[in-house]
């Protein structure tokens, strides 16, 4: 199977790897090899992982990327190693250590990206991270990242995955929030890529007493795509939001997993993802709500509206209640559907071309999730992407500052 | 002109059109009445070309054309409007894309470039005042959260904007109370040329009392079985259907 | 008081609990080939017939018990299950035609008319104890629409074309681990088998009761309706309470032909352990439906407040273009049950229907799941699923899950799903207090509302038995 060849390269490696990182990191990288050895990358078969073939996407020979990090000076963001204060109580907290890629991730990962917001600081811009692979060879990347949010702090973070050159690439990114009491985080992850990209997202968040966090997890261009999210939310009176839209056409593969722990009463979470799979292009979607025993007066609701578009395309929804608690509200809704058939012919009949009036109502199917958007200029920049990725009109170069 | 000649038309497989023959000429307004299910709306579909109609025999030529080898959308650019009975809600396309969209459809069919985005929104705020409609309305999602009567008053508005040469009004009274229905009559006879034809159905006289029909049918079982002027309407009014059946 | 009131966990009344003093032949704990062929044997099956549980044998002796359902299923020693339990054996060494008369007595207790003229309700009836079928009423009426409605013993031996067609056809042996136990030891079941355009006069029903110690129930049905038939038909469980764990592991296949209609529907109280969770049936049932015609028609309604452990998914595989299935099911699980419980719609064929609505009700200690899938394949242009499931806590010790799968491999299908998770509200309670009516009876009545969609599509004579079995098997979840 393909962990072989990761085995054997840290094996090889693990020296260069620790003298380009940091104790805090180093300090967890043997632990998680001695778990990969044992677990390797999970099949199929394991639950969380029956709709995209990982083994598939790992088996190439890649070369393994350790480029540096290249931040600008800012308030907010550091590098781990330059990190204003010692974050060893956050690093690999809340990372899944039974989770095959999270552990490569922890192996691999050389640098850490740290987003770091004190206690009672509102970041009035939104904090951007741009993420960029090319090459001229199959290349491998292990992103990893750090949130974390002291008490009252407020940010709004926009993670951008770009990639160029039409060539194999692969990476894994294992991201951790931390958010602490009435602390607000808008958290954005935008990709948009290329069809010979592997994306393997591990995102994990924490949060605390009366937080307010959302996820937007946006895919307009990809190749194969897996995206997993738990939200373990132990304070009481937070409101979590998970949003995503995926666009998939051609052989483009999207799978969001996502799962939200409501431990602690009196939370709220809300989850809308939709799709819109065209041609031969794959969608999953499985979200679990689970509301434990202690969690009362949960509010959750779990919407995954699809939308397939093309006779070759398939779509997997799985959403899921788990639930022990009695005095909670859940509800989930799925739909796989067809285009209203009545709002064509009404638009046709005021001489609107059916393509046209096919990519207005996909648009306007989207536009539910775009909407929800809070940060505006955002907002606004993607209703125009959207609609041209449906126009077919998204080409990377356009939108990728790499050449400018 | 419409003329339409020994249509046949099914759906799922059931026959509701049975040999229909009707000649509309260039000005004409011909009011279309008959009992539920007697296959009005049916006639009226299959002319915009509502695909879940089959037609099995028979020919629809508008202005030169052969109507039914043409698309809905290359129906209504070559001047064909439907006010539908039950106009659908499309929840997150705008009003303004939507219409837009329709406009500068024609507008290619017509050879003509896109309309300039302020041209367009100064047309539709004419047109709007035509039908009283407001404005919140107009920055809606098509049809989204409308009442009944502002649906067809949209209809209305949007038969404005496009300037079609023939129009349906399919039971475009039903729902509508007194003032509605004076509104939206009486936009429909600002905006008609000289030359602009329509059919209206409808089960009442009293929409035809704001705009007077030249001829009168009446459709039966798939079949027009009785013609005849303004006065026809008046005695359906007053009578029903049942003499017409008995007199077959 | 409301949150008090749904903490009190009392006992549960199970009303079958008795067992009957009847000789039974019980053949030697343990499973092996010698095993399968002493059943084949003894049963004086044809060589086909052994061959096919040699065969699902051999297949199930490589495999293991599936654990992917939201159940803690015990491990089953099954080495330590008699797998041929026959308390007919006595009457047949007698000589006696006569029913054994304890047999006769716990049916009546049961209230299962056996004899025809108890059977004023119209229904025939199959009765299965243990492993064998004990008697069938109302054959000769049915053979004169030529309707065969026997066990599936009797079957093998009168109808052997018939049985050796379709055995196996909906639901191989390979299907799944329980399948391939059940393919190889089943001992007894109904067969029914309706003929072109006939419409079965009367309601098929079948009784199922496990009673001798340490046996496991392996029954089995097929049902074959041919092309324009209707059948309706019944099965009702019940099991005496004992302190160790029963197996029953049965398989139900139907095959629906060209505008044929089948409706199934199921009660099941098996004994579902003691408030402590000790002992109780583990129900692991296959049961699968093939509408195999155009314009067929499938139909399951299940009632299930019995069993310690419910693992059963009646499904429909809806080959033929506008066939339509329905999945109707209450389940209820109190003090330690566990059910993992749906179904599974596979729409194959053009413009195929298939609706789903799934009750859950938890109280106590219980787990209650709903798990489904719906596959629109390829070709199914046009299919349409409609899915909803609801899930009630009553207590806050309970578990309520909803895992539903959709696969959807078609541009031109549309597949809705909903579900919510609720409680009985306090304003209904008080709503209902105000007029007199005590708590425990509201929440019986307001169950019974919640459930009203399936228990509507119950059979009459069922859907009373079903009402009340719902208010017992919550009795005591309040108070």
């Amino acid at each position: 199977m393909s962990e072989q060849q990761y085995i054997e390269f840290y094996s090889e490696c693990r020296d260069m790897i620790m003298s380009k990182s940091t104790a805090v990191m180093n300090n967890e990288r043997e632990k998680a090899f001695e778990l990969f050895k044992q677990c390797g990358f999970p099949s199929q078969k394991v639950e969380r992982y029956k709709y995209t073939d990982v083994d598939k996407a790992f088996a190439p020979n890649y070369g393994i990327l350790f480029t540096p990090l290249g931040i600008a000076p800012s308030n907010y963001i550091f590098s781990l190693k330059d990190a204003p204060k010692d974050m060893t109580a956050y690093y690999n907290r809340l990372a899944d250590t039974s989770d095959g890629i999270t552990l490569l991730n922890t192996m691999l990962a050389h640098e850490c990206l740290l987003i770091y917001v004190p206690k009672n600081t509102k970041v009035e811009k939104p904090i951007n991270v741009d993420n960029w692979i090319r090459g001229s060879v199959p290349s491998m990347m292990n992103r990893r990242m750090l949130v974390v949010l002291e008490s009252g702090a407020d940010a709004t973070v926009i993670v951008g995955d770009h990639a160029t050159d039409q060539q194999a690439f692969l990476t894994t990114q294992v991201m951790e929030v931390f958010c602490h009491d009435n602390s607000r985080l808008d958290l954005y992850e935008i990709e948009e890529t290329t069809p010979g990209m592997n994306r393997f997202s591990n995102v994990y968040i924490h949060t605390e007493n009366d937080c307010n966090v959302r996820h937007s997890c946006i895919t307009l261009h990809n190749g194969t795509t897996r995206n997993l999210c738990d939200v373990v939310m132990e304070g009481q009176y937070t409101d979590v939001t998970l949003n995503g839209c995926a666009i998939a056409s051609a052989a483009q593969h999207i799978d969001n997993n996502t799962l939200i722990r409501h431990i602690a009463p009196n939370c709220t979470s809300n989850e809308l993802y939709k799709y819109v799979v065209d041609e031969q292009a794959v969608g999953a979607f499985a979200g679990k709500i689970l509301v434990e025993k202690d969690a009362q007066k949960t509010s959750s609701q779990e919407t995954n509206n699809n939308l397939c578009a093309s006779p070759e395309a398939r779509m997997y929804s799985q959403p899921m209640l788990e639930i022990y608690a009695d005095d909670v509200k859940c509800a989930h809704g799925s739909t796989v559907g067809v285009m209203d058939e009545t709002a064509l012919f009404y638009m046709r009949q005021r001489g609107i071309p059916e393509e046209q009036a096919r990519m207005l109502l996909k648009n306007a199917f989207m536009g539910q999730v775009i909407d929800q958007i809070s940060y505006e200029p955002l907002r606004s920049k993607l209703y125009v992407k959207v609609e041209k990725r449906f126009l077919g009109e998204l080409e990377k170069c356009k939108t990728c500052n790499l050449c400018k | 002109m419409l003329e339409i000649k020994n249509l046949h038309a099914n759906i799922n497989g059931k026959e509701i059109l049975k040999g229909v023959d009707l000649t509309i000429r260039d000005g004409e307004i011909h009011a279309l009445m008959g009992t539920n299910g007697a296959g009005k709306s049916t006639l009226s579909k299959v002319i915009v070309g509502d695909p879940s109609y089959e037609v099995t025999e028979g020919s629809i030529i508008f202005d030169g054309h052969d109507l039914l080898a043409m698309k809905p959308e290359e129906r209504a650019n070559a001047g064909i409007f439907m006010s539908f009975q039950q106009p659908i809600e499309i929840p997150g396309v705008s009003m303004a894309n939507f219409l837009k969209a329709a406009v500068n459809a024609k507008r290619k069919y017509q050879g003509l470039d896109p309309m300039k985005a302020s041209d367009f929104l100064s047309m539709m705020r004419e047109k709007r005042k035509l039908v009283s409609m407001d404005s919140k309305l107009v920055n809606r999602s098509v049809n989204e959260g409308f009442s009944g009567g502002e649906r067809k008053r949209n209809e209305i508005f949007q038969m404005a904007m496009l300037e079609p040469t023939f129009c349906i009004l399919d039971e475009t009274d039903s729902g509508l109370d007194v003032d509605a229905l004076r509104i939206v009559a009486e936009g429909f006879n600002k905006l008609r040329k000289p030359e602009t034809s329509a059919i209206i159905i409808t089960h009442y006289q009293r929409l035809l009392d704001y705009i007077t029909p030249d001829t009168v049918h009446v459709l039966l079982d798939g079949r027009i079985v009785k013609t005849g002027g303004p006065e026809l309407a008046k005695q359906i009014e007053d009578n029903g259907f049942d003499w017409i059946k008995e007199e077959q | 008081m409301p949150n008090e009131f749904v903490k009190k966990v009392a006992e549960e009344k199970y009303k079958f609990g008795f067992t009957t003093d009847i000789q039974t032949e019980i053949i030697d704990k343990g499973l092996n080939e010698d095993v399968v062929r002493l059943i084949s044997q003894k049963k004086g099956e044809p060589d086909w017939l052994l061959e096919f549980r040699l065969k699902a044998f051999r297949y199930w002796k490589d495999q293991k018990a599936p654990n992917w359902g939201h159940l803690r299923l015990p491990e089953i020693d099954y080495q330590d299950i008699s797998y041929y339990a026959d308390p007919t054996r006595k009457q047949q060494q007698s000589e006696n035609k006569e029913i054994d008369p304890e047999l006769m007595k716990t049916f009546d207790k049961l209230g299962i008319p056996l004899e025809e003229r108890m059977a004023l309700s119209g229904m025939a009836v199959d009765a299965v104890m243990d492993s064998v079928s004990v008697k069938t009423t109302f054959k000769e009426k049915l053979a004169e629409k030529n309707i065969i409605f026997c066990s599936i013993s009797e079957a093998v031996k009168n109808h052997p074309d018939l049985v050796r067609k379709h055995l196996g056809s909906v639901v191989p042996y390979r299907d799944n681990y329980f399948a391939a136990l059940n393919s190889a030891v089943f001992s007894d079941g109904s067969f029914v088998y309706i003929p072109e355009n006939t419409r079965c006069p009367m309601e098929l029903s079948t009784y199922f009761r496990i009673n001798a110690r340490n046996t496991g129930q392996f029954e089995r049905t097929l049902i074959v309706c041919e092309s324009g038939s209707y059948v309706s038909y019944l099965e009702g469980c019940t099991a005496p309470m004992r302190d160790e764990n029963q197996l029953h592991a049965a398989i139900v296949e139907i095959v629906v032909m060209d505008n044929a209609e089948v409706k199934y529907s199921t009660v099941q109280n098996w004994y579902p352990g003691d408030a402590e969770g000790k002992g109780g049936v583990l129900n692991l049932v296959t049961k699968r439906g093939l509408l195999k015609g155009h314009h067929s028609k499938l139909s399951w309604t299940q009632v299930e407040t019995g069993s310690a452990i419910t693992w059963k998914y009646p499904s429909c595989v809806l080959q033929g273009d506008d066939s339509q299935a329905e999945f109707y099911s209450v389940a209820v699980t109190n003090n330690y049950q566990q059910a993992d419980t749906g179904t599974k719609m596979i729409h194959l064929g053009k413009r195929t229907k298939s609706t789903i609505i799934s009750k859950g009700i938890s109280a106590g200690k219980s787990e209650n799941s709903y798990r489904g899938l719906v596959k629109v394949g390829k070709q199914a242009d046009g299919a349409r699923n409609y899915s909803s499931c609801d899930s009630l806590l009553l207590g806050s010790e309970c578990g309520a899950h909803t895992f539903p799968y959709m696969d959807v491999q078609n541009n031109n299908a549309t597949v809705e799903h909903e579900a919510t998770t609720s409680k009985i509200s306090e304003d209904q309670l008080l709503y209902c207090n105000q007029r007199g009516i005590s708590t425990e009876e509201a929440v019986g009545l307001i169950v019974n509302g919640y459930a009203k969609d399936v228990l509507n599509k119950l059979p009459m004579e069922f859907a009373v038995e079903a009402q009340k079995l719902l208010s017992v098997s919550l009795e005591g979840t309040v108070g």
